[in-house]
């Protein structure tokens, strides 16, 4: 397949995630949404790797997307646990702890 | 006929065409391109659509294996094995993590919302696509698949060799042990969790 199908798809993944995190209300659908647009990311660093002489740099930054990925996930859960467990709520709207 | 049953019949269709576009431009690849592709967005579009939060979490596997998909179809194996490990492995069971561990929330999806930013993002992909079409179609720069050789050794040597990646290297593995526990730090219970509300002593009676 051509570079420009992969780089549709990347895209159509990113517009999803963007819509995942800007319509749901619940803190876990943005760490949802935020997952799908790494991926988009992940699948443009190797769409243009491959179809640019196929080197190594564009894998590497993949590999690293992915280690980013895994610490903001856990780094993003246990927030999301300590705002449930503060504030008895999931909705990003309703956690304005700090506006008091 | 509710609404649930049109947007999973809209989605097969969808399927259906994807594999059947990838085949005839394609052929075999174009096929297993098709079948990624719809794999990676159908996943991502019933996460959206599912009022199910449990559902959603499951259908984003979906999405993460056809990533992993369209990675070996560019040839990158290593890439694609990672993804599997770590993305459905571990990242989709902290998340499942997470959604066991808050409560429901069965009324929250906002269909005007998704209306509103559906039509937004088309009309941006419209005018970007219109731009730029006649560049796309001459960025063809592939007809087959690549062929399969695994860049495992050369992504390890290349991760340890001074010359290249060894500080980024080093860097993303402080940097993961910095996240991982400041994750337990956040997340830890307190002591004062556990104990029970002190009484008030001959409160009102």
């Amino acid at each position: 397949m051509a570079l420009g199908a992969y780089i549709g798809v990347s895209a159509a993944l990113f517009a999803l995630g963007l819509i995942c995190i800007i319509s749901r209300r619940n803190i876990l659908y943005v760490l949802f949404g935020v997952e799908m647009i790494l991926n988009a990311a992940s699948i443009n660093f190797a769409a243009f790797n491959r179809f640019n002489g196929g080197g190594l740099e564009g894998r590497v930054f993949v590999v690293f997307i992915i280690i980013l990925a895994a610490a903001e996930s856990a780094i993003a859960l246990a927030i999301v646990l300590n705002v449930y467990h503060l504030m008895k709520t999931v909705k990003p709207s309703e956690a304005d702890f700090l506006r008091e | 006929m509710n609404s649930n049953h049109l947007f999973y019949a809209a989605l097969g269709l969808a399927g259906a065409c994807a594999m059947g576009a990838g085949m005839v431009t394609a052929g075999g690849p174009g096929l297993a391109f098709g079948f990624c592709a719809y794999l990676t967005l159908g996943g991502a579009a019933i996460c959206i659509w599912e009022r199910s939060i449990v559902r959603s979490a499951f259908s984003l596997m979906g999405t993460f294996v056809g990533v992993a998909g369209l990675f070996v179809l560019l040839g990158s194996d290593f890439l694609a094995m990672a993804q599997i490990l770590i993305y459905v492995g571990g990242i989709l069971a902290l998340l499942l993590f997470g959604v066991m561990l808050t409560p429901p929330d069965n009324n929250e999806r906002s269909l005007a919302r998704v209306g509103a930013t559906t039509v937004m993002i088309g009309a941006g992909v419209a005018f970007v696509v219109a731009q730029i079409s006649g560049g796309v179609a001459g960025w063809v720069m592939a007809d087959q698949l690549p062929e399969p050789n695994s860049q495992a050794r050369a992504i390890g040597l290349a991760f340890l060799d001074p010359k290249q990646y060894v500080v980024a290297f080093e860097l993303a593995a402080y940097l993961l042990t910095v996240a991982l526990v400041a994750a337990v730090y956040i997340a830890r219970r307190r002591r004062a969790d556990f104990e029970p509300e002190p009484e008030t002593p001959g409160g009102q009676s």
